[in-house]
């Protein structure tokens, strides 16, 4: 009798989603689908708003990276000024969108997967969470709270506040940068580039007790889609759009983030209130991409920046299909990050008190593409007159995600999942594969270990044949 | 001159003169009397009834700017009936309209943010009307939103009174009042105003603001009025 697993709530993942695994008679995986259950309607409710709103409406998006949306959303709103921001600006707010990223990983990796990869994915969920991991290995769980508020820190030196900081601004941002902070900033990042050696060393020696799993993890192969600087190197803030195949083959380069809508389309799954985008070209459903750590990785001639780099080499041996190596991706951007923000803080204008571009609108339209730490992230809003907003349109880097999660979510299942007997391991796979793409579901995080995850067997007529509780 | 009175405000003993509202005496001897309608400057309207204050024999509460003090006048500004009223009070304008500081240009700079920070507020026991409102974006360098006007009348009164333009006015009854500019025309369209910009700086929220300004950056100074008053008076004399 063909059956119905649902594992909902998702765990350890940022808002929420429910995962079904339909079985056949045989108790064999027939399809899989992630679902993402709630409905947020930003786009909405901002028409009618002033534009200079914008940044720090959308901001409210998240709680977990409120700076990705505040930059694309002034990056959008630059557009409506039709203004070129000074370009201390421009590194100012780069700056805060490194150190966002990185204390974003270092949730992903260090809070939310760490407890799968350090306790293994079997472990008792009642162990498998951030004191469990502080228990077995206390050093990781201290280098993965430092690291969070370091990056806090920093958005708060640069922002006034830790989340949702008012400095990004359309035209640049409202204050400039001080001796004493820049000073502060950059004391930070000798700490931040050795806890990331550390990391990244203990890391490669767990990956080879991992290897079905990244085997598993690869099934799904997509393009991947990310941001480039002039010299095809890692992008954070500007740049071009480049588009690699499965086997890092460059399918289209240099890109104009604002001719977004010529090659993404969005398509709409009745299981799901995520969009789909899709790659134009290669149509529905495969033109399916992924963006964030894994695709941005895959994509760039290089990091540019030495460290990065060479931890990049390690990289390019591993099978970047694979969605397991999300997490090795991450741990590289964070160190990253950590570079970037120092030679930032390094460049001569960089106390400049022009920061701001004064202007009122001068365009209708506006279109601002930034990467977030999950990926691409594209603000697009139109104005009218007045500057009230007409029409919002947002791809949140998750959202670019959302098919090869979906899809990732089957493949898993299918070589996991046996229905005759379910353990929780099994279960856990399913899950973590999801993890690794760090999906951010809505602006809240649940407490590590508490959301109970409910798992049911259903019939086709709705009853529960089967029920395992967490 | 007028007459030295003596009265007593929270049982001390003060002084004040003939002619002066209890707000202004408390103001003179550091006693804090919440307002949101009051502004130094402007004619007084008691219709924010935020400085409702209790007088010893008054049979009901009475609001300090505009009540005169009294020879041996003996008032309570802070009792917790008062208390509990500025509360309801407060919270009846956050249901009453959409007063969302964290995307508001006057958000840390804002008399309704700070009037209830003071006071205490952390939850609203009332439930939200959620009105439906616009932002007036006509003007050429202002913009009127609405959603965070809490009907003090200031604008009227600075525009009518120290401006002498009188674009703003009041429309409606009830919870259907609202401002509008000239007959009920965009302000952009306002003919009679002359862009001064005397109603921004005079609104205790975010309601009206320069265009421009992103979130928190609105701040106001509404200082200049009652000199620009006293000038006048003078002038006069």
């Amino acid at each position: 009798m063909p059956k119905t697993i649902t594992i909902d709530p998702v765990t350890r993942i940022e808002g929420h989603a429910k995962i079904t695994i339909q079985l056949d008679d045989s108790g064999a995986v027939a399809d899989a689908h992630f679902h993402v259950t709630q409905l947020r309607g930003f786009e909405k409710f901002c028409e009618g708003r002033p534009f200079q709103e914008m940044p720090s409406l959308m901001a409210r998006i998240c709680g977990i990276c409120p700076v990705s949306h505040l930059v694309a959303s002034a990056k959008a709103c630059d557009a409506l000024l039709a203004v070129r921001i000074p370009e201390t600006a421009a590194h100012l707010r780069e700056v805060l969108n490194l150190a966002q990223i990185a204390q974003s990983h270092a949730l992903s990796f260090f809070y939310l997967s760490s407890p799968d990869l350090l306790l293994g994915m079997d472990a008792d969920p009642a162990q498998r969470h951030l004191f469990g991991v502080a228990q077995a290995q206390p050093q990781l769980a201290r280098d993965g709270i430092r690291l969070r508020q370091m990056g806090q820190q920093i958005i708060e030196m640069l922002g006034g506040k830790r989340i949702h900081p008012a400095w990004v601004v359309p035209g640049g941002v409202n204050e400039p940068l001080t001796a004493d902070k820049r000073d502060a900033i950059r004391a930070f990042v000798p700490e931040g580039i050795a806890i990331m050696e550390r990391t990244l060393a203990w890391y490669r020696g767990v990956l080879d007790s991992y290897a079905e799993e990244i085997e598993a993890f690869s099934a799904l192969k997509t393009l991947f889609m990310g941001l480039i600087n002039r010299q095809g190197q890692l992008e954070m803030y500007d740049g071009v759009i480049r588009i690699v195949d499965s086997e890092r083959q460059i399918i289209a380069d240099g890109l104009a983030p604002e001719n977004y809508a010529s090659f993404i389309g969005e398509a709409v799954e009745k299981w799901s209130f995520l969009k789909s985008p899709f790659y134009r070209p290669m149509g529905y459903p495969d033109g399916t991409y992924r963006v964030g750590p894994l695709a941005r990785l895959s994509l760039v001639d290089s990091m540019g920046t030495p460290r990065a780099d060479e931890a990049l080499g390690f990289f390019r041996t591993l099978n970047w299909n694979s969605a397991f190596h999300y997490h090795y991706a991450r741990l590289i951007e964070i160190l990253y990050c950590f570079e970037k923000i120092d030679r930032l803080l390094n460049e001569p204008d960089i106390l400049s008190s022009r920061v701001r571009a004064l202007a009122a609108p001068n365009s209708t339209e506006g279109i601002g593409v930034s990467e977030a730490p999950r990926g691409t992230l594209i603000h697009h809003y139109t104005i009218d007159d007045n500057g009230l907003i007409t029409r919002a349109n947002l791809i949140i880097a998750t959202g670019h995600n959302n098919l090869a999660m979906d899809r990732s979510v089957y493949e898993v299942a299918r070589r996991y999942i046996d229905g005759t007997k379910l353990t929780e391991g099994m279960l856990n796979r399913v899950e973590a594969v999801i993890r690794a793409f760090d999906p951010c579901l809505s602006c809240s995080t649940h407490a590590v270990g508490q959301m109970p995850l409910q798992l049911q067997l259903i019939a086709p007529d709705g009853t529960v044949v089967d029920e395992i509780r967490r | 001159m007028s007459r030295v009175l003596t009265l007593k405000i929270n049982g001390e003993e003060m002084t004040g003169r003939e002619r002066e509202t209890i707000l202004e005496v408390a103001q003179e001897h550091n006693i804090p009397i919440p307002r949101l309608c009051q502004l130094d400057g402007l004619s007084t309207v008691g219709a924010c009834r935020l400085c409702l204050v209790e007088v010893a024999g008054a049979p009901k509460l009475l609001p300090a700017c505009t009540t005169y003090v009294t020879e041996g006048m003996e008032i309570n500004t802070n009792s917790e009936r008062l208390q509990n009223y500025r509360r309801m009070i407060i919270e009846m304008l956050f249901t009453e309209g959409n007063h969302i500081c964290s995307v508001c240009v006057s958000n840390g700079h804002c008399e309704l943010q700070s009037l209830a920070m003071k006071i205490g507020i952390d939850h609203i026991h009332l439930p939200y009307l959620y009105p439906k409102r616009g932002v007036d974006a006509s003007h050429e360098r202002f913009a009127f939103d609405a959603n965070r006007c809490v009907l003090c009348t200031r604008c009227v009164r600075v525009c009518d009174e120290i401006e002498g333009a009188h674009t703003w006015d009041v429309s409606g009854r009830g919870i259907e009042s609202r401002v509008i500019t000239d007959l009920n025309q965009p302000w952009g369209e306002a003919e009679s105003c002359t862009s001064c910009g005397k109603c921004v700086q005079a609104c205790p929220t975010g309601a009206l603001f320069i265009k421009g300004s992103a979130v928190g950056e609105m701040t106001k100074r509404s200082e200049f009025l009652s000199l620009i008053a006293q000038r006048r008076e003078d002038n006069r004399r």
